[in-house]
């Protein structure tokens, strides 16, 4: 099972054909591996990794470090599930900082998109405290796959 | 003018080139070539050690250090045999730190060959070991091992060769550019047919770490075979180091002591800083080389599959990472079909003549590359095949 989703994460497109081979097993045995792993909700979903330089330049991308006031017998949960239920959020974590509770990965047309979205719509959740910022300039990395600085191979012949 | 031809020993110029660099000169000039062709890890030195090496360089006084090695990295070589094969070797005076496996092979040779001596060399290997018997002034007698029996080596493979000059056979294993293994009831054979006579062994185990379904066996592990062994091992291959050269030599103390004054003058010591680094490989890196080997193994089974489904009929390499797929079936010799591939669907392989003659007809694939770059090129040399196939027609 650990091999299965190791090639998964380095290409979910591959084929049973060849996710087989690499497991030695079948075609079909390797769809059904597939299979039983999303039934068991142990893979949630597949997505696409874009270098948005080239896709899209003025995409915008924010992490905003909330601090929360949990929730009697729900902790972070509920704020957590209410921010998530918008389109903008890419990601939800709860952290173990001090600083923050929730940091929130944001997308958004531009500058003023994710201005407006953590002032109007996360600022004003009950339960809020404060948030912070940031901006990403850049991506170079993401989910194991080089988007940016993939060094050239200088390997020899030994 | 001065004459380069008369200044040059006659030793030297008569040392043929490698077979493998010849072929990568000219994919070097080619624009979108993908290779296949590299012996060295595509993972980079795990953290921990390349942070160990950052607090010497930061804290320690860079010095030449004791000429068989710094006494940590020795203790801790001499703590892994141990673990791994259940020998002992001293660490005062059976072991020293090479720069590389290469260099205790070549002091291994050196300390061990007389004019004319003869030395066994199984056949496919690395390309070093010839070249290095003639420059120590011996005689290289090729053995070659056959498709029949995986390209493992048998006692009836060169028990023919053995002459009253025979000084030493090299056991290559696990073995590049085949991947074969040699498994415990493949080496008991041999062991019992060496222990009467006065023939050393070289074991070079520079891969012993990654071999698949299996543990890796020693020759050492034999009944009085320790003392008739020059075991060779290094940092390279299990730990992606290649470029920190650190290898090292384990072998008898007479052997030991005199070899390591070829070290002494010609290489003085290791380098300082990858010796360091190499104790915190040792000392905690297993777990990365598992995870690395785990990487390879899926490659691995890729590749056999797919060269067998495309009709290059492809045995199950055991060990390091190499695929040797035969490409007798194309009608075309090694040379000729790398060099078509490389030409027309821009893949570099190195043929399987660059190992030795019992190599012909196979081209050797490493595997030491990403499995998206592997698929690629799996697709040119499928696209390749499907035109070889339709010239026959």
């Amino acid at each position: 099972m650990n091999d299965i989703i190791r090639i998964l994460q380095q290409n979910a497109r591959i084929s049973n054909n060849a996710l087989g081979e690499m497991l030695g097993i079948s075609a079909e045995e390797a769809a059904a591996k597939i299979k039983q792993l999303e039934d068991a909700g142990i893979i949630r979903g597949y997505s696409v990794i874009l270098d948005d330089d080239k896709y899209d330049k003025s995409t915008v991308y924010a992490t905003i470090e909330l601090k929360v006031t949990p929730q009697r017998d729900c902790g972070f949960d509920d704020i957590a599930k209410t921010i998530m239920m918008y389109d903008e959020v890419e990601s939800v974590s709860l952290m173990s900082s001090g600083a923050y509770d929730l940091a929130v990965e944001v997308k958004g047309n531009d500058l003023k998109d994710v201005a407006f979205f953590v002032s109007e719509r996360l600022a004003t959740i009950d339960g809020i405290l404060s948030t912070s910022t940031h901006f990403i300039l850049k991506k170079y990395k993401e989910k194991g796959i080089f988007i940016d600085g993939e060094e050239p191979d200088e390997r020899g012949l030994g | 003018m001065i004459d380069y031809d008369k200044v040059l020993s006659n030793k030297i110029k008569n040392i043929k080139p490698s077979g493998i660099r010849k072929f990568f000169d000219i994919a070097g000039t080619m624009e979108n070539v993908i290779s296949l062709g590299v012996g060295e890890p595509d993972f980079s030195t795990p953290w921990v050690i390349r942070k160990a090496a950052i607090q010497v360089l930061e804290r320690k006084h860079i010095v030449y250090g004791p000429n068989k090695g710094i006494e940590p990295l020795r203790n801790a070589i001499s703590r892994r045999i141990k673990k791994k094969h259940g020998i002992e070797y001293h660490p005062q005076d059976e072991i020293i730190v090479t720069v590389g496996g290469s260099e205790a092979i070549d002091i291994a040779l050196r300390g061990l060959i007389d004019p004319g001596d003869e030395v066994l060399v199984v056949e496919p290997c690395f390309v070093c070991y010839a070249p290095l018997v003639e420059l120590a002034g011996g005689v290289p007698v090729s053995v070659p091992t056959r498709i029949e029996n995986n390209f493992k080596l048998t006692v009836e493979d060169f028990s023919d060769k053995v002459t009253d000059r025979t000084k030493l056979i090299i056991l290559p294993f696990p073995n590049n550019p085949t991947g074969a293994v040699m498994t415990r009831e493949d080496l008991e054979p041999i062991a019992e047919f060496l222990r009467d006579t006065n023939i050393m062994v070289l074991s070079d185990e520079i891969y012993s770490e990654l071999t698949y379904g299996r543990k890796h066996f020693s020759i050492i592990e034999l009944e009085d075979m320790a003392e008739r062994t020059i075991y060779v091992n290094g940092f390279s291959k299990a730990y992606a180091m290649t470029g920190w050269r650190l290898g090292y030599v384990a072998a008898p103390a007479p052997i030991i002591s005199q070899i390591s004054k070829i070290h002494q003058y010609g290489i003085m010591c290791s380098p300082y800083i990858s010796q360091n680094a190499a104790v915190e490989a040792l000392d905690s890196c297993d777990s990365e080389i598992a995870k690395m080997a785990e990487e390879y193994n899926i490659r691995r089974k890729f590749l056999v599959t797919e060269f067998n489904r495309l009709g290059l009929s492809c045995f199950n390499p055991e060990g390091a990472f190499y695929v040797f797929p035969c490409i007798k079936s194309t009608g075309l010799t090694s040379e000729e079909f790398c060099e078509r591939l490389l030409y027309e669907e821009k893949v570099a392989a190195v043929p399987g003549s660059a190992f030795g003659e019992s190599g012909e007809g196979y081209m050797r694939i490493s595997y030491a590359y990403s499995l998206k770059h592997l698929m690629e090129a799996m697709k040119r040399i499928e696209k390749f095949l499907e035109k070889l196939e339709a010239e026959k027609k």
